[in-house]
């Protein structure tokens, strides 16, 4: 009931926002010569570190567009402005937040949100309005499915399990391998699909498909039943809170394979969780800082010297989102959504942080993953697989 | 055959964490006829003290599992003072006292969330464990410890339950606590030395538990808490052998299913078993039917 009245409320302030924007037609008056992009970032609430290296890298993107003189727009150099807002990673928050940067701030693209959760509430409302999108870090395929205007930065889930394949096959030469996933969780589950279907294509052999529900601690089971069938590789696309709990247990039960897994595994929890027994296993990512790129060591450089901190993979897709759009802008010629749209889905070729970017007409890019490796407790670059 | 024997002993194992955590539900159900939902989150708070103990006051295993158990003792009795002891002595029905016990839970759930924090912890190793390679069969001396102290608690409980006065105390609130008071015991420090023992219980299986599965996170209780509760009343609740055979069955089901079945099946099948089992045995494994008298 309680709830009702402040859904209610927020509404009638909504309204009340809307309404006030209607009064001044075209914003604020500096709307001539300043290109106006909205950011939608969960700076408070579940995942605020990741919102705040999302602000910092836009600002740091707008900054540094704004020292060269701005962006070129038919002839005429013009300024960007970010209007930054939090989400707090919220779908009613995002869903807010984007009816305000849309209506209100009338911005002429936008970039957020990050989760997929949060991007699917926002994502629509700004496909309606024909607003051009990108989200830097949904990963979901579903967030751009059927919505021309919105686009992503960052490769969709099932890639990693190409990637991860094509890294057993290739990289390490492996034969056999086998599959120990979450069957509980979208994520999981469909990493483990694509790998499965690759690496046979591959011409690998799969010895086993095993499978737990979440919050299971337990997996000697199936990790014996793995033994069984001697595989050179273990693939675990799980998250980094139970896939230490699996190598531990893998280890002592003598499975001495090569442990593989993907993006879920990014965080410095894996090895403050999983210790030693972390060494020497391997997983696919959008970025690293140590990649052995200029690019990379240009942003990571000037990020550190800004930010005092090392930028993390929602940094680095924020910055290649934004750089996007800008490049995007300036070969459109014109402040036209429509223009600026049909701009993005015809980049090819970008040279952004995390790699070389080409979306060929559609609205999730072709881009390399890289695959790292756990060695002294710190996440190694090893090498970067393209598609 | 070694796989046959690696998988009976990650069976005894699963089986062995089970039992540990199902002796508590059974004790406090034994003698108050009270399902203690909150047991599960009793044991989060055990393993969580645990870790504190270890990581920051550095202890060896035998002092952190001595002091978890003291403090989650200490918690446990607060629990009872605070939120069953009221209920219980305004005469509330015992459906009251259920419904206490999962606000209780979740409660610690939220209050260790809120204070600790929602991120995985690393419960630090304190034990070398040795392992060993028999022809195939990885074997470690967490294994035979878990396995172990589980038989140990079972024997120690059963034997204070049957033959210390104590015992026979706790055997006489079960039966009647209303006669038993009008006969001078203190019917009210029976009840606290049941939940002081069920705490120590739960924290013993929680820091046995971390030792096996050593990331804790404020909700790691719940699912434990739901097996351990089915594995007691499998066996037969309110008693201390049918906690541990509930346990090793269930462990057992799980394992098997998963080892010699597609592992998605794994939860579907073996609760489908145990629920054929109650069909057959409605008092569980080693229950006796009850018999009414009006």
């Amino acid at each position: 009931m309680f709830r009702r009245i402040g859904r209610g409320a927020l509404a009638a302030a909504a309204a009340a926002i809307l309404l006030s924007g209607c009064g001044s037609p075209g914003g604020s008056g500096d709307g001539a010569d300043v290109i106006k992009i909205g950011v939608s970032a969960p700076i408070t609430g579940d995942i605020a570190a990741l919102g705040q290296s999302t602000r910092n890298a836009a600002e740091m993107a707008a900054e540094e567009v704004n020292a060269a003189g701005g962006i070129n727009v038919g002839g005429k150099k013009l300024k960007v402005r970010m209007i930054i807002e939090d989400d707090q990673n919220d779908q009613v928050q995002t869903a807010n937040v984007f009816q305000k940067l849309i209506h209100q701030d009338q911005v002429v693209a936008i970039i957020g949100s990050m989760s997929s959760k949060a991007t699917n509430a926002g994502a629509p409302i700004a496909e309606e309005a024909k607003v051009p999108t990108i989200s830097p870090w949904a990963t979901n395929p579903e967030v751009t499915q059927d919505k021309p205007y919105v686009f992503r930065a960052c490769f969709i889930d099932p890639f990693q399990g190409y990637v991860a394949a094509k890294f057993a096959r290739e990289q390490l030469g492996a034969q056999r391998a086998a599959v120990l996933y979450d069957v509980a969780s979208d994520y999981n589950k469909g990493l483990a699909e694509v790998f499965r279907q690759e690496f046979e294509k591959m011409g690998g052999t799969i010895t086993a498909y095993e499978t737990y529900t979440t919050q299971d601690k337990d997996f000697s089971a199936q990790l014996t039943k793995i033994k069984a069938t001697h595989p050179e590789v273990l693939f675990l696309p799980n998250y980094f809170n139970e896939v230490p709990l699996q190598v531990q247990q893998a280890r002592k039960l003598g499975l001495n394979v090569t442990f593989l897994g993907g993006d879920g595994w990014d965080s410095p929890k894996l090895v403050e969780l999983g210790g030693a027994d972390m060494e020497g296993t391997y997983f696919t990512n959008h970025y690293t800082p140590t990649a052995d790129s200029s690019a990379v060591k240009e942003f990571v450089e000037k990020y550190k010297a800004k930010y005092g901190q090392v930028p993390d993979a929602a940094a680095a897709l924020t910055y290649d989102a934004a750089r996007i759009l800008f490049q995007a802008i300036e070969r459109a010629g014109s402040l036209g959504r429509d223009q600026i749209r049909d701009a993005i889905a015809a980049t090819e070729g970008f040279q952004g942080v995390t790699g070389t970017i080409t979306y060929a007409g559609k609205n999730d890019p072709v881009k390399p993953a890289v695959v790292l490796k756990i060695e002294g407790g710190e996440f190694r670059y090893e090498t970067t697989v393209n598609p | 055959m070694a796989i046959f024997i690696q998988q009976l002993l990650n069976a005894l194992q699963l089986g062995g964490i089970y039992a540990l955590i199902a002796l508590g539900y059974t004790m406090v159900y034994g003698v108050l006829k009270l399902i203690n939902f909150a047991h599960g989150d009793i044991f989060m708070a055990g393993a969580f003290i645990g870790f504190f103990l270890a990581t920051y006051l550095k202890l060896p295993f035998v002092a952190t599992l001595l002091g978890s158990m003291v403090l989650t003792a200490l918690l446990g009795v607060t629990v009872e003072r605070v939120a069953y002891r009221p209920l219980r002595e305004a005469g509330a029905p015992r459906m009251s006292l259920v419904i206490t016990a999962l606000g209780v839970g979740l409660f610690l759930e939220n209050f260790t969330r809120a204070t600790v924090g929602a991120e995985p912890r690393n419960f630090p190793r304190l034990l070398e464990t040795a392992a060993w390679d028999l022809g195939g069969v990885a074997l470690t001396s967490l294994q035979f410890l878990i396995i172990g102290t589980a038989l140990a608690l079972m024997l120690a409980l059963r034997y204070l339950v049957r033959h210390t006065l104590v015992g026979k105390a706790m055997r006489a609130v079960a039966d009647n606590p209303e006669i038993l008071g009008l006969m001078g015991v203190n019917v009210d420090r029976i009840i606290i030395f049941t939940f002081v023992l069920g705490s120590t219980l739960a924290a013993a299986g929680g820091i046995l538990y971390a030792q096996a599965y050593p990331v804790l996170d404020p909700y790691m209780g719940i699912v434990v808490g739901w097996k351990a509760f089915i594995a007691a009343v499998v066996g037969g609740i309110g008693l201390i052998d049918g906690a541990m055979l509930g346990g090793v069955i269930l462990g057992s089901t799980e394992v098997f299913v998963a080892a010699y079945l597609p592992s998605t099946y794994r939860d579907g099948i073996a609760f489908a078993i145990l629920i054929l089992v109650l069909l057959l045995r409605p008092t569980g494994l080693l229950g006796r039917p009850v018999v009414k008298k009006v």
